[in-house]
Parts: structure tokens; sequence; C-alpha cells
């Protein structure tokens, strides 16, 4: 295996263009390392992100919106008081992921592209709206997080195309985000279900709507569903009952150790209700 | 396969060593540096018998490469006790008799020291959910957990 750390994002594309055999980018290695350590995948070329200037940084830009870059821990993101502040839901559902070590090192980025179905900062990036800033061979894009996923381990990334940060679409007035988890333990689990939550208000009544689940379909997806029930209204209980219902078909889990379809087709639904009552608390400022 | 020379600080010592690319920080310590305080349990991030700190943050030593260490400053459980004076999180691990194999403690100790760096007040819940990271099968966590809040005292009213 080959190591490198790049001084910048073309560089590391370079690289990875370049390359042949497997190649990984290494930011927190919390998946990378794990994978290499058990021979499930060993990489060939590994580029190293961490030393690019800007990678580590938290910024919130001149309207309001945020640019995380690539190799920010979910540490850092917890540590962040304005970020919290506005994106709770985001905050804590990176926060949710393995233990404070992990917390040391796990990134956003390495948990969109791992590609697991079950990542729990993806529902909430995707219902928040994010996107990535990708830089490739062919110059820099913005690719909104909800066309990452592409089967379960899959991304639409294409060979040499490098994240170098995540962008978060500015906050604004009356808007609140949650992520709800449910895992059999208390800490350290994964997901049964995961569920995103991204709203505005105003008065009482929703203008804008986004609901997201993981661990029930092979990737992660916005329901449209929710947002058609929500906008327009306000969130009374047969509201809520209605999302509940509408999560829950949108759930094509599998059954597994942790839960069987039934029980994770329910999950969701009880899942979805909760977020969605916390997001609409929060863009009110009752929470 | 070429070898990595990697330039790092351990427990306040400039250090150097060789390794190769593949080879993780937890190996580097163990095999190359001699610090074998710090344990492999699973080697997968799951059980934090390998916690040291690295710029002063906590993390798994299985999950760092070797070659990530170059510039870095690392603290392992070597680097806890002042000379033949323990720390006190250490003497309170002895009198509360907070480890039986011992296999988890390195772990534990650097873990603790690092909340108690951030959080000198910790409640018992804090305690838990931040080493939640790291497994004990030997004791069942109480005797752990109540030297950690009794030694947060000590520290607290020593200041
Ligand atoms: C003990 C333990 C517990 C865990 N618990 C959870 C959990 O509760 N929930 C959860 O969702 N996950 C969990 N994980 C998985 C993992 O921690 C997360 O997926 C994490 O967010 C990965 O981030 P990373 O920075 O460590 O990624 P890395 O391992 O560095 O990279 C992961 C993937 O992303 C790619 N990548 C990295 N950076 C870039 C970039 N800039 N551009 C393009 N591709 C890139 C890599 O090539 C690789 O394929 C756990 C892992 C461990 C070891
Ligand atoms: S050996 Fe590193 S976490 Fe278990
Ligand atoms: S004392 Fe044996 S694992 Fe903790």
């Amino acid at each position: 295996m080959e190591y490198y750390t790049p001084e910048s994002f073309n560089k590391a594309s370079e690289i990875a263009t370049n390359a042949q055999g497997i190649t990984r980018f290494l930011a927190g290695g919390t998946d990378v390392l794990v994978q290499l350590r058990t021979d499930m995948i060993s990489p060939d070329i590994l580029i190293d992100i961490k030393n690019i200037p800007g990678a580590k940084e938290i910024e919130c830009l001149a309207d309001g919106s945020w640019r995380i870059g690539a190799a920010v821990t979910g540490a850092e993101m917890s540590e962040h008081s304005e970020l919290k502040a506005q994106w709770p839901g985001l905050v804590e559902a990176m926060d949710l992921i393995g233990s404070t070590q992990i917390q040391g090192r796990a990134t956003l980025v390495g948990n969109l592209c791992n590609g697991s179905p079950a990542a729990d900062s993806v529902p909430a990036m995707m219902a928040a709206n994010a996107s990535v800033l990708v830089v490739g061979p062919n110059g820099t894009r913005e690719l909104s997080v909800q066309d990452m996923p592409v089967s379960p381990g899959k991304t639409s990334l294409s060979k040499g195309e490098v994240i170098s940060a995540v962008l978060i679409p500015a906050r604004g007035n009356n808007g609140g985000d949650a992520y709800l988890r449910f895992i059999p333990r208390t800490e350290m689990d994964i997901a049964v279900v995961g569920c995103g939550v991204n709203l505005r208000t105003d008065g009482e009544i929703i203008t804008e709507a986004r609901l997201c689940l993981g661990a029930v379909t092979p990737t992660i997806q916005v329901v449209s569903e929710v947002t058609k029930l929500l906008v327009g209204n306000k969130l009374d209980q047969t509201i809520l009952d209605a999302v509940a219902k509408a999560a829950s078909a949108a759930s094509k889990p599998i059954t597994d150790k942790r839960g069987t379809i039934e029980y994770r087709i329910e999950v969701a639904g009880v899942l979805a209700k909760r977020a969605t009552k916390i997001a609409y608390d929060r863009a009110r400022g009752l929470k | 396969m070429n070898k990595i020379h990697v330039s790092t600080t351990v427990n306040g010592d400039d250090t150097e060593f060789l390794c190769d690319p593949r080879e993780t920080l937890l190996d580097c310590l163990r095999d190359k540096l001699n610090l074998t305080g710090a344990k492999e349990g699973c080697g997968t991030g799951d059980c934090g018998a390998c916690s040291v700190t690295l710029d002063d943050r906590l993390v798994c030593s299985c999950l760092v490469l070797g070659a990530e260490a170059e510039g870095k400053k690392i603290q392992t459980v070597e680097g806890i006790a002042n000379g033949d004076q323990l720390h006190p999180l250490q003497k309170k691990f002895i009198e509360y008799a907070a480890l039986q194999c011992g296999i988890c403690t390195p772990g534990i100790l650097v873990a603790t020291k690092s909340l108690l760096e951030k959080n000198p007040n910790p409640t018992e819940t804090e305690v838990r959910y931040w080493l939640a990271g790291n497994l004990c099968r030997c004791t069942g966590y109480d005797k752990i957990i109540r030297a950690i809040m009794d030694t947060a005292a000590d520290m607290r009213e020593a200041h």
C-alpha cells in the first residue's frame, strides 16, 4: 500500500485519477482502517486528506450557510456552539456515531462516502438539503447529498473525485431540524431505524419539510410523501399519524439480528412522528 | 515495501520510527517504541483498550496509522504518572480495586484523564457515556465509576 498526504484537493484528485488498483481516501479512517484490518478491503493507494489546508475548518459564510471541511470530526462539530444552535439535528446525528474515541476521528464525508444504508449523519444531511463540493479531474462541482447514494456501499462519485467540504444551507428564520435513531443498546450500535427531519414554519403552518429515513431502504432517501402531508398544515395528531403511516409505507427494510421487517416498519413510523414533533418545536423556538 | 519515516512526540519526548504504511499507531507504539501499555482488545475500534490521545484528542490507536503520527503529539498511559509518583486516578484505581485482569485499565485511565481535563465535574451519567467505548469484561464497571467519581472530587478539592 502506498500512503500519500497531498497538500491540496486538486493534488488528491490527481493522485486518485492516476491510481492503479484499489484507492481510498483517508479522513478519520474509522471505516477504512476497520476494513483494512479485517481484510475486507485492502487499498493499494491511500490518500490522507487531513493535512490539506481548510479541510479541518468549520466556517459560516456571508449568506449564513455553512462550509464544513471534509476532515472535520464529530467532536469538533459538537464543540461548535453556533453550528449546534442552528443545526442541532445534524450535530446530534453525527454525535451518535460510535464512542468518544470514534468521535475524535469520524467525519460527515466518511460517513456519506462509506455508503452504509444505516449511516447516521446522512438522513440529517439530506433532510437539511446539504450538498458536497466535489473536486475532480474536470474541475469542481457541487453535488446534492440526495444524489450521492447509489446502492449499499456505492456512491455517485467517479474515479478521481474527492469531496473537499459539506455545504449546509443557511438556517434562516423559523427553521428546525432533528434526528432520532433507535438501537437496542444505549450506545455503540448500528441503527435499526434512523430518521432526520428538517422543516420551516410560518406561525403554526409548516412551509417547508423534508424527512429522511435511514436503515430501512437500500439507499437513504427523502420521503416525499411526508413533505406533501406537512406543507401548508399545522402539526396536529391527525397529521402526525399520517406522517407515521407514510414513513412506514416508505420503509422497505430487511430482517437481521437487530430487528425484523415488521419491527423496523413500525419503528420508522414512531421515529418519524417524534422527530417531526421535535423539529416543529425547534422551528417555532419552543425547544 | 517502502518504509515510512515518522517523527513524532510521545509523552513529551521527541521520537522517530520507521513503519510500513499499513501498520497502526498501536502496533508502532507496542512493537517499535516498546510502549506496551496500550492494549489490543479488538483492533476494530470497539473496545477502547488501545486508547491514546493524539494532539490532545482521545482516539483508538488501532484506528490510526503509524504514518499519521507524523508531527503529532501522542500521550499514552506510560505518560500519566510523574516518575514514581502515580496520578491520582491510578492511586484510586488501586484503592478501589477497579481492575481485575487489567487489560482495559490503561485505556480507561487515558480516556478518563482526558474527560477530567475537559470536565472536572462530570456526573456519573457523563462518565458512563464518555466511557461507552471502553469495554471491561471483568469488573462490571461499578468500581471503575466509583473510583473515577471519587478522584474527580479529590482533584477538585486540591485545586
Ligand atoms: C466502533 C465504531 C462504531 C461506529 N458507529 C457508527 C454509528 O453509530 N453510526 C454510523 O453511521 N457509523 C458508525 N461507524 C462507522 C464510521 O465511524 C462512520 O461511517 C464515520 O463517519 C466514517 O468517517 P471517517 O472519517 O472515519 O471515514 P473514513 O474511514 O476515513 O472513510 C470512509 C469512506 O469514505 C471515503 N472518503 C473519505 N474521505 C473522502 C473524501 N474527502 N472524498 C471522497 N471520499 C472520501 C473513503 O475512501 C472511504 O471509502 C462506527 C465505526 C466504528 C469503528
Ligand atoms: S483495540 Fe482499539 S478499540 Fe479495541
Ligand atoms: S479488568 Fe479485565 S477487562 Fe477490565
